[in-house]
């Protein structure tokens, strides 16, 4: 199998560069959503193994998917006097009140992943996390080149109304738009769940006659792409020998179904980024230097070998 | 399948007494008459939108085409809406069917993982079943705590005893490949989808012990009048809780084909509102949530109307943010014909616009 | 004086009854109307149409001349028609002020006023001369004093017409002469009253006029002196009433045969003393006593439907180790209870399936009755006891009060018991099939089989009992033999004991 890199630019370079470790152990508290699906449980782990890299006294707090656990764990990080906090929010709102409370008592505030909804933006410090959008985008770029800009695609959309669905989504338009012949003829929601995927691929299949003029598949993410090769193999096609299939993720069985060539491409969804969120905090604690409201984690993806490549 | 019930035209004499009887009032009253309509309506909306709906071929040696995926993908919600049927009869519910199915799923993929043969595997999916069943109807029927509570408690839990399932051997979300359970749920026998054989065998099963054994007067005597049923030396708690047995039972082999469907078994997402559709099922089939009644073949044609707007939904082509408030509409309309009132005023115009 | 209200050409169709035909109907101020038929007559249907309760199929109802058309009971009663229906409908858990006043609780700055609605339940039970505390729960107070609540609801301050449908039917002698009390004093206030009873005598105590229904049919309308009670009882059934004198039964048959059950000393804290009792084959034995003295406790606990907690109850001689429902019937014995709504039927199952009900259980899940069985069973049931149904597979809720409790004596009779409970076996029920069941009680000792009949009428214990036991205050207090026994014997006995 054959990996290649597709590095977007980011402002990432310049922080990392600043990285250097502290003179006394900086204690950090880091307030997780849970351990729900594979990416987060590895995500906290990466989290963790990091910390002990840099020296980092790392205080971890799993919410189990509830708000209130994470205020509860928020206010007892501020308690303890932690030198910052990294929260993934559970959800969106009600913020602002413990937010204050941090800033009242001098303590920076950076976000993971999803971005909470606050109207004073200098309650947190800069949101580090990975780009939907982006994902989006490298996946409509690469199906753009391996159909030499000419496909007809279906689409697997995430969870109706999801910030994943919805950016990768746009993400994938954005690029795919400049190609008048790429068309999205197909698009349905598979949930994001395996059984999601093959429900809605079957039901392509026989709403196209066998999907015939598709050329690509485009899924939010690798489990409905999973489902989707399955019942596409069940009625008789070859997913990715005759049809170019890009999803989102990089999970494990994807990686198995890429070496087997069924997949064509999948776009990495990083769950060890410690390395990339420790460097920014630590930078920050020493010259508090104003960051930009978000940092963008760059993604990889990753391809089958492919027999035209 | 016939269920015997009372207001059926099964019995015309006395219709044959009445002023005038209309052969078209009396089919109006029938009450399957409602939920096949629904089924017929969105068959044609189907027909009408996408052409060839209603195609079958023999693709790779079995039968294929939407009307045979309505089946297909039907068969496991069929299968928890028969148990969930016999649960409401009894004037219960039964909630805990998502993470029945949720638990089932975790064992299976860990027994796999741990090298057990298929058979065993499929013996103790059944036994899981059974067992939440058997916490349920011990909740219900000894503890007497009211059912929606009671397999409350599961439903929250049952999603994280998957999750701790998977932790006992680091798996997540493991995927498999286990020929005999994948021949129930994607194999065929011949031409015929091997599941569906699978569904018809149950479904026949549950027909015998529901109408051809007095188990089915019992339910519906205790899901009637629980007190008179005792009088009459019905043994309710035995009853209530071989309610929540066959539920649970019944989810398992939904969830032995859900399962083997994918490869892979994800607590936090399958069988996720499963318990809604199931509900739904036996509403539109004409079981009351008050319980006393258990319709069988409503229940199924339920299933069928779900499951056929779901796939054409699908096939549609309709944007997906408006599919559930384009599902929440039909099935709106097919339980306000079920009603008795709106039934009555329909009835009651058909015999007006008559003279 | 003209009629307050006027029901005039009402019909009414259910799937296969024709319940009402063109009905007449109407009831002056200060007038007691007495609505009466045989059991599916279609008084009850009448009512619920007068009270908004069924919409009728055609005619008109005219309130005070004005015509109305009530499209619920709340709209009735608003307009100025209050109805007390067969079977109470309060809710027994909730509290009697909520009860009164739910649907138009008093508000005071949007929030509920408690106290004056407090003070508005207090009001409409005093009309009634009823002084009770209204926070507690309805279901505490007995029947005839939720009788009376019932009758507070369905009164607004300006009604004009109350309807009764049977209740006097669990309510004793007293109480029965409180009720009639306060009906005189609503009518003298210028009220029409709508009486339906199935107690011929309590209708000539207090209705001024008397409609007769039958099949849905007006058949006669007329003072109480130009329908005297036999005319009036030839009028329900459509033909003469057949007199049979019953012979008392005597004794000396019965008290050498071996009981089937035994009970020795069994009674159960603060619910029942012990008490000593034989079922033997052929003998009839009453339950006499007031309401509220345990007769029903005592025929549940024979049953097995109430647990004794000391003695021992034999059947056959056997001490029975574990006595429940289930194992009387196994040893067949059958209980046909006093609350047909709450106990007796399953109101959406079939009159087939209700009949088969315990017979089927008798037999276990695995040995289901063939359809044909069940269908002949019924069809002798229906017979045997004149049902009035449609045909076998109507839901038994949809039966008139009368015919439900018909159903459940089939229930109790088709698995042939050899002992038979009975808790009121006639309430509600008509005077034809009334003194058809007397004759069938008789008819099934005859037979050789022992029934234990508890009652509230002495009348029909009197004419039915080898042996009457008399209870009071939750203790049995005497037993009188058939030859010897009266209504001032038994009365006597009650009075005595203390
Ligand atoms: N909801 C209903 N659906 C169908 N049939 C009904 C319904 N209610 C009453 N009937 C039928 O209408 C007829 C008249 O019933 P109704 O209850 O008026 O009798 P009733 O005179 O009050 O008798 P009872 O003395 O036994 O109370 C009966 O044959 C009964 O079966
Ligand atoms: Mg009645």
């Amino acid at each position: 199998m054959k990996f290649a890199h597709w590095l977007t630019g980011t402002v990432f370079g310049a922080s990392m560069l600043l990285a250097g470790a502290p003179a006394h152990a900086v204690t950090i508290g880091f307030s997780q959503v849970g351990d729900e699906g594979d990416w987060r449980p590895a995500f906290s782990k990466d989290m963790q193994d990091e910390a002990k890299k840099e020296g980092i006294d790392l205080k971890f707090a799993d919410a189990q998917g509830k708000e209130e656990e994470q205020l509860k764990a928020v206010r007892a990080f501020i308690a303890q006097k932690v030198d910052a906090i990294i929260i993934a929010p559970v959800v969106v709102t009600g913020w602002e009140q413990v937010l204050r409370e941090a800033k009242r008592a001098g303590i920076p505030v950076f976000l993971a992943d999803r971005d909470v909804d606050v109207t004073d933006k200098s309650l947190t410090v800069t949101r580090i996390s990975a780009d939907f959008n982006l994902e989006g985008r490298l996946a409509g770029a690469w199906l753009a080149q391996a159909s030499k800009g000419q496909c007809n695609v279906v689409e697997l959309q995430g969870t109706v109304g999801a910030a994943p669905a919805i950016e990768r989504k746009k993400g994938f338009e954005a690029i795919t738009s400049q190609f008048p012949e790429i068309k999205i003829v197909k698009s349905q929601s598979g949930d994001f769940t395996t059984e999601g995927g093959k429900k809605v691929m079957e039901a392509f299949i026989k709403s196209t006659d066998n999907l015939k003029g598709i050329c690509g598949v485009f899924a939010h993410n690798d489990n409905m792409q999973l489902g989707a090769i399955q019942a596409m193999k069940e009625a008789g096609l070859n997913p990715g020998k005759d049809f170019l299939l890009v999803s989102v993720d990089y999970v494990p069985a994807m990686k198995d179904e890429l070496a087997k060539g069924e997949a064509s491409a999948s776009v990495e969804l990083r769950s060890a980024i410690g390395k990339y969120i420790y460097p920014v905090v630590l930078n920050y604690l020493k010259d508090k230097k104003e960051l930009p409201r978000w940092i963008k984690i760059p993604s990889d993806l990753h391809h089958a070998a492919a027999p035209n490549d | 399948m016939s269920t015997p019930t009372p207001g059926t035209p099964a019995s015309p004499k006395p219709a044959a007494e009445q002023a005038q009887p209309s052969a078209l009032k009396a089919l109006l009253r029938h009450r399957l008459v409602w939920p096949i309509l629904a089924l017929v309506l969105v068959l044609i909306v189907d027909a009408i939108i996408s052409p060839g709906f209603f195609q079958i071929r023999i693709v790779q040696g079995r039968l294929f085409g939407n009307l045979i995926d309505i089946l297909y993908r039907g068969m496991p919600p069929a299968m928890i809406a028969l148990g969930m049927a016999v649960v409401i009869s009894t004037k219960g519910i039964d909630l805990s069917v998502g993470s029945i199915i949720a638990v089932t799923g975790a064992v299976m993929a860990w027994r796999i993982h741990e090298g057990d043969s298929h058979y065993v595997i499929l013996l103790t999916a059944l036994c899981v079943g059974l067992a939440c069943g058997l916490w349920n109807g011990f909740l219900v029927s000894v503890l007497e705590i009211q059912p929606i509570i009671a397999t409350l408690i599961l439903m929250v839990s049952g999603r994280g005893i998957g999750l701790m399932i998977n932790l006992l051997y680091g798996g997540t979300n493991p995927s498999f490949t286990s020929p005999l359970l994948q021949g129930l749920s994607t194999g065929n026998l011949g031409l015929v989808p091997t599941r569906l054989v699978v569904g018809a065998v149950m479904i026949v099963l549950v027909w015998l012990l529901v109408r051809r054994t007095a188990f089915g007067l019992f339910l519906e005597s205790v899901g009637g009048n629980a007190k008179s049923a005792w009088l009459s030396g019905v043994s309710s708690r035995l009853i209530l809780l071989s309610a929540y047995l066959i539920s649970g039972l019944m989810t398992a082999v939904a969830a032995i084909i859900l399962t083997a469907d994918t490869h892979t078994s994800d607590p936090v997402t399958s069988g996720l509102y499963s318990e809604l559709d199931a509900i739904l099922a036996v509403v539109i089939g004409g079981g009351s949530l008050a319980g006393g009644r258990i319709y069988l073949d409503g229940t199924i044609i339920g299933v069928l109307v779900i499951q056929a707007l779901t796939t054409s939904i699908l096939t549609s082509g309709l944007p997906p943010e408006y599919n559930l408030v384009v599902k929440a509409v039909v099935v709106l309309i097919v339980l306000l014909l079920q009603s008795a009132n709106t039934r009555a005023a329909v009835v009651s115009l058909l015999a007006r616009r008559k003279g | 004086m003209s009629a307050i209200i006027e029901l005039s050409g009402i019909s009414k169709q259910f799937p296969g009854v024709r319940a009402l035909d063109n009905v007449e109907f109407s009831v002056e101020p200060g007038e007691t109307h007495a609505l009466m038929g045989e059991n599916g007559a279609g008084k009850s249907t009448l009512i619920k149409v007068m009270t908004g309760a069924l919409q009728p199929d055609g005619g008109t109802i005219r309130l005070a001349g004005k015509e109305i058309r009530p499209e619920s009971p709340g709209a009735a009663r608003a307009a100025g028609i209050g109805a007390v229906y067969q079977e109470v409908n309060l809710i027994p858990t909730m509290s009697v002020t909520k009860n009164l006043t739910l649907g138009r609780l008093p508000r005071k700055f949007g929030l509920i006023d408690w106290s004056a609605a407090r003070a508005i339940a207090k009001a409409k039970l005093a009309r009634l001369g009823v002084d009770i505390d209204v926070e507690r729960p309805v279901g505490s107070y007995s029947v005839a004093i939720q009788q009376l609540i019932a009758i507070a609801r369905a009164l607004e301050d300006d009604a004009r017409v109350l309807v009764l449908d049977e209740p006097t039917a669990s309510l004793d002698a007293n109480e029965t002469e409180r009720l009639f009390e306060i009906i005189r004093d609503l009518k003298a206030r210028g009220l029409g009253i709508v009486f339906i009873s199935h107690f011929i005598d309590q209708v000539y105590r207090i209705s001024d006029r008397i409609t007769v229904l039958r099949n849905g049919r007006r058949v006669a309308v007329g003072t109480v002196e130009e329908i005297p009670s036999l005319k009036l009882v030839s009028l329900m059934i459509g033909r003469e009433l057949e007199h049979v004198e019953h012979q008392r039964p005597s004794t000396e048959t019965v008290t050498s045969s071996k009981p089937i059950l035994t009970a020795k000393s069994v009674g159960r804290r603060r619910l029942l003393e012990p008490f000593e009792l034989d079922l033997r084959p052929g003998e009839v034995v009453g339950l006499a006593g007031l309401l509220g003295s345990g007769r029903t406790e005592t025929a549940k606990l024979v049953f097995g439907a109430i647990r004794h907690d000391s003695g021992e109850i034999a059947i056959d001689g056997h001490p029975s180790s574990s006595h429940s429902p289930k194992s009387s019937l196994m040893a067949g014995i059958t209980f046909c209870p006093e609350d047909r709504k709450s106990e007796g039927i399953v109101p959406e199952l079939s009159v087939r399936e209700n009949i088969i009900l315990a017979l089927q259980s008798k037999r276990g899940w695995l040995h289901l009755l063939s359809r044909k069985e069940q269908e002949r069973l019924t069809a002798e049931m229906i017979a045997a006891l004149n049902i009035a149904t449609p045909d076998a597979e109507k839901p038994v809720g949809q039966l008139s009060g009368g015919n439900q409790q018909k159903v459940l004596l089939a229930r109790s009779l088709v698995s042939n018991p050899r002992v038979l409970i009975l808790d009121e076996p006639t309430r509600g029920i008509d005077v034809g099939a009334h003194a058809e069941i007397v004759t069938l009680i008789r008819q099934l000792a005859a037979k050789g089989m022992a029934l234990l009949v508890a009652s509230s009428e002495l009348d029909e214990l009197l004419t039915v009992s080898h042996r009457i036991e008399v209870m009071r205050d939750r203790r049995m207090v005497g037993e009188i033999s058939g030859a010897e026994a009266t209504r001032e014997k038994i009365i006597q006995t009650i009075a005595a004991a203390s």
